[in-house]
């Protein structure tokens, strides 16, 4: 196929071909960030949570009467043991905040007491003996809270943290040697050493902003029971397959202990399904967006190039006409308008993919965004091109069934 | 005669119904688009109050220090400390603090069940100053304030959940286990974003319970309900030392009425910074803020990014739609060359050409606004896919938007149609003419 005049042709009708080729630059941009937007949120959604999130519930219970620690303390200990009556429940503990809840509590990180820049953050799960159990999170290394070690807390006491059990990704940043087993490091607020007497493998942090991605993975626990909040979070596993017994039942467990506490009627009561469906909602959404955007934008651009390549085949069914005349066979008029298409095609993906490389660049310097990959071009691009071939054939199809004889017809 | 030409306009769109579906789709996809995302944007980056926005100022002093503040800005709220040096000097005409409470409440019969109550601690001028509207009664003094008293605003909403909506003022309402007299009921008022409380809030929830006295609040040691930031140090054990901490969680507004108000104001924080430095309270010289409501919405990020990152792509949406609706105009402006010819040969001017072929445009973008209106109806039940519902509430469609999606769609249009039609009125009739 002779590339010339084709070319030669492409001066002819400037406008359309400029049209063209920048719809398609435009369209590839968008869409190869589109793309990538939707991978980099489908990544952070499907990261594990470390939790096994089968068979496990929250409840949170606000108090009527916030006014006495130690009544709330007591409180939560009779809870506690009434739950783990219950016979739809395997484990229960209270948690101040846990993985994927978006809100708790996070501290700065020190390695030295004299240290003013943290080393790294880390969520701070005030928990019992009972947490890892009910979570499912296993210990890789060390040992568990024993009842005695768990005592009250409020905001306003800071006391020191004795012993703590950090989460695998934390140990590592710590100790990039593998040896943080009983070493110290300070991570309470006052200037006290904690010391790790257990590394549980992986645990997410409830920090869900996106900011926060280095620090996904950082978990302290420490063995306390907060109190003075005015709410406590209880999690719950229930026997395999007795989720909804147990979430029947633990309600009116809670309720038969002390009926002058509050269920928010919307959250109070959640399974960890609904936990995570809650806390990637947006992640969700954004996808979705981006989703439409794309087969919007790429069924627009097909249409456009259908449409403009249907006015060059009606305006040119005379010469088409003199060139079958003249010998060209129909592979040879389907085939230049294929090549004409597939021209354009690639000068409007190489102006894209600069574009996107560009859009790409603007987001990252103002959007928590990551460096678009080349793999997302390429493939764009191809795309792209698959696309444009396929929307210029019917038109094509059509030009090459123009009979000859059209060269001797005026109009 | 314009008239004429948006007939000829409208007749030439039937003629080739699969061009004009496809240039209405164009246009209708890509204003729905902007629409959809736009009213979201509108509602999100709204002044909130916008009569009173430049005399309210969120005063800032760095109590942090340049190791551990935020990247050289101050935190968005104060510690107790400074938040009481700063009432005390009393340098703004109008001053408050806030903070956010939650507590429960207590039906009046016996055998109710409790409920959570969310609400604000503030001091008497918090109601003056937000114009505050008032259904019963009114705020409280700023002399009760001194008197630390036991008094409650209910908002229209909880007065309606407690006292089914009666006048209850002077009544009494048990909250967190402590009885507080109602002096006022405020009217639904629950500005978006929520300005004054926008530190460690998304600022689009939905409206509080109650305004309740803030030094009532901290003689019963009701722990904020909200953010709570804390560097260094924290060796405090009980309320007393906490309060002396280096926590933040106290949030400042003041009312400054004229512009050097604010810059003497300005610089009374630079000196009770530089004070503090001196007296060895800090270690770094004075860094303060005084932001007025739009530019502290700014610095605290309140328009979720994925609002503005939904915005951009849709209008980079449209500009494509747009770029096609060019070319499929092109095509068929210039199917009609003959026609053009023709007309040109029987003496109409360019001119002419031109506006009706830029009306022919209009037309298109009349029936592609339509259509995007639908589409917009429809796409704002989407909206709470992408945004938390307290956000999604907040776009809908109003008169306004209407106007605005059918301006936008005919100006597009037009404006997509300068070059094809310019192209058509340059046609020569005698080129068109020999040809046939």
């Amino acid at each position: 196929m002779q590339i010339k005049p084709i070319l030669a042709a492409m001066r002819r009708h400037k406008a359309g071909t400029i049209l063209i080729g920048f719809q398609i630059a435009l369209t590839l941009a968008i869409v190869c960030n589109a793309l990538f937007i939707i991978h980099e949120r489908i990544a952070r959604v499907s990261r594990p949570s470390g939790v096994n999130e089968s068979n496990l519930f929250v409840i949170t219970s606000d108090w009527a009467d916030n006014s006495s620690n130690d009544n709330i303390d007591a409180q939560i200990k009779a809870d506690l043991t009434a739950l783990h009556q219950l016979g739809s429940v395997q484990d229960a503990t209270s948690l101040n905040s846990f993985p994927l809840h978006g809100t708790g509590w996070d501290n700065f990180i020190r390695m030295t007491p004299d240290q003013i820049h943290m080393t790294t953050d880390a969520s701070v799960f005030l928990a019992d003996e009972h947490t890892l159990g009910t979570l499912g999170v296993k210990l890789i290394a060390g040992r568990n809270f024993t009842p005695d070690e768990v005592q009250s807390l409020t905001i306003q006491d800071m006391k020191g943290w004795p012993a703590i059990i950090v989460s695998k990704d934390l140990a590592k940043v710590l100790f990039p040697n593998g040896d943080a087993l009983g070493k110290q490091i300070y991570a309470s607020n006052n200037n006290t050493p904690s010391t790790i007497v257990g590394i549980t493998d992986t645990l997410q942090s409830h920090m869900m902003d996106s900011d926060d991605n280095a620090f996904a993975y950082n978990a302290v626990l420490v063995p306390m029971r907060e109190v003075g909040t005015g709410y406590v979070h209880y999690l719950i596993r229930a026997r395999p397959g007795q989720l909804e017994a147990a979430m029947r039942d633990v309600p009116k467990a809670l309720i038969a202990q002390n009926r002058m506490r509050i269920f928010d009627p919307d959250d109070g009561e959640m399974t960890f399904a609904q936990v995570r469906a809650k806390a990637y909602e947006r992640d969700y959404g954004m996808a979705i967006l981006m989703g439409i955007v794309s087969a919007v934008l790429l069924a627009i651009t097909a249409a456009g190039i259908v449409g403009l390549t249907s006015f060059w085949v009606g305006q040119r069914r005379r010469q088409i006409g003199i060139r079958r005349a003249l010998g060209a066979t129909r592979n040879d008029i389907l085939s230049y308008f294929m090549t004409e298409n597939m021209l354009i095609g690639v000068a409007g993906v190489v102006v894209g993919t600069l574009l996107a490389i560009g859009i790409n660049l603007w987001m990252v310097t103002h959007y928590d965004v990551a460096r678009l990959s080349g793999t997302y071009l390429l493939v764009g691009a191809v795309v792209l091109l698959l696309l444009g071939q396929g929307a210029v054939l019917a038109p094509a199809l059509r030009a090459s069934r123009v009979p000859p004889v059209e060269a001797t017809r005026s109009v | 005669m314009y008239a004429y030409y948006l007939q000829l306009g409208l007749r030439s769109l039937r003629r080739n119904p699969m061009l004009t579906a496809l240039m209405m789709m164009a246009i209708g996809f890509g204003v729905a688009a902007s629409m959809i995302t736009y009213s979201v944007f509108r509602a999100v980056s709204d002044d909130p109050i916008p009569n009173k926005s430049s005399q309210l100022f969120a005063p800032q002093i760095d109590s942090w220090g340049p190791q551990q503040n935020e990247k050289g800005e101050p935190p968005g709220a104060l510690n107790y400390v400074d938040a009481m040096a700063l009432m005390r000097a009393h340098k703004a005409s109008r001053q408050t603090l806030i903070y956010p409470v939650m507590l429960s409440a207590l039906g009046r019969d016996a055998d109710s069940v409790p409920s959570s109550a969310s609400g604000y601690a503030v001091t008497g001028d918090f109601f003056p100053m937000f114009e505050v509207p008032f259904l019963y009664g009114s705020g409280w003094n700023t002399s009760e304030d001194d008197h630390r008293a036991a008094d409650v605003v209910l908002t229209k909403e909880f007065n309606q959940r407690m006292f089914g909506g009666a006048n209850s003022v002077g009544k009494e309402i048990v909250l967190g286990g402590n009885a507080y007299r109602i002096v006022g009921v405020a009217q639904h008022w629950n500005p978006a974003p929520r300005f004054y409380a926008v530190w460690g809030e998304d600022g689009f929830s939905e409206s509080p319970d109650f305004y309740v006295l803030l030094n009532r609040m901290l003689d019963l040691h009701v722990d904020s309900s909200g953010r709570n930031s804390c560097r260094g140090n924290l060796a405090f054990t009980g309320w007393d030392q906490w309060l002396q901490s280096n926590c933040v969680w106290l949030m400042p507004w003041v009312e400054l009425n004229t512009r050097s108000d604010a810059e003497q104001y300005r610089q009374f924080l630079t000196s009770y910074a530089a004070d503090q430095q001196h007296a060895g309270r800090f270690g770094w010289p004075a860094n303060i803020r005084l932001l007025d409501v739009m530019a502290f919405m700014t610095q605290q990020n309140v328009v979720p990014p994925e609002s503005r990152i939904s915005l951009i792509v849709a209008l980079c949406f449209f500009v494509i739609c747009l770029v096609n609706t060019i070319g499929l105009l092109l095509a068929k402006f210039m199917r009609r060359a003959g026609e053009i010819g023709v007309r040109r040969a029987l003496g109409a001017t360019r001119r002419e050409i031109y506006t009706q072929y830029l009306l022919e445009a209009a037309s298109v973008g009349i029936a592609g606004g339509v259509l995007g209106l639908l589409l917009t109806a429809v796409g704002m039940s989407g909206v709470s896919l992408l945004f938390d519902q307290e956000i999604a509430q907040l776009a809908h469609l109003d008169l306004s938007l209407v106007a605005l999606t059918l301006l936008v769609s005919v100006l597009a249009a037009v404006a997509a149609a300068f070059y094809p039609a310019w192209r058509a009125a340059q046609v020569q009739p005698a080129w068109q003419l020999k040809s046939n």
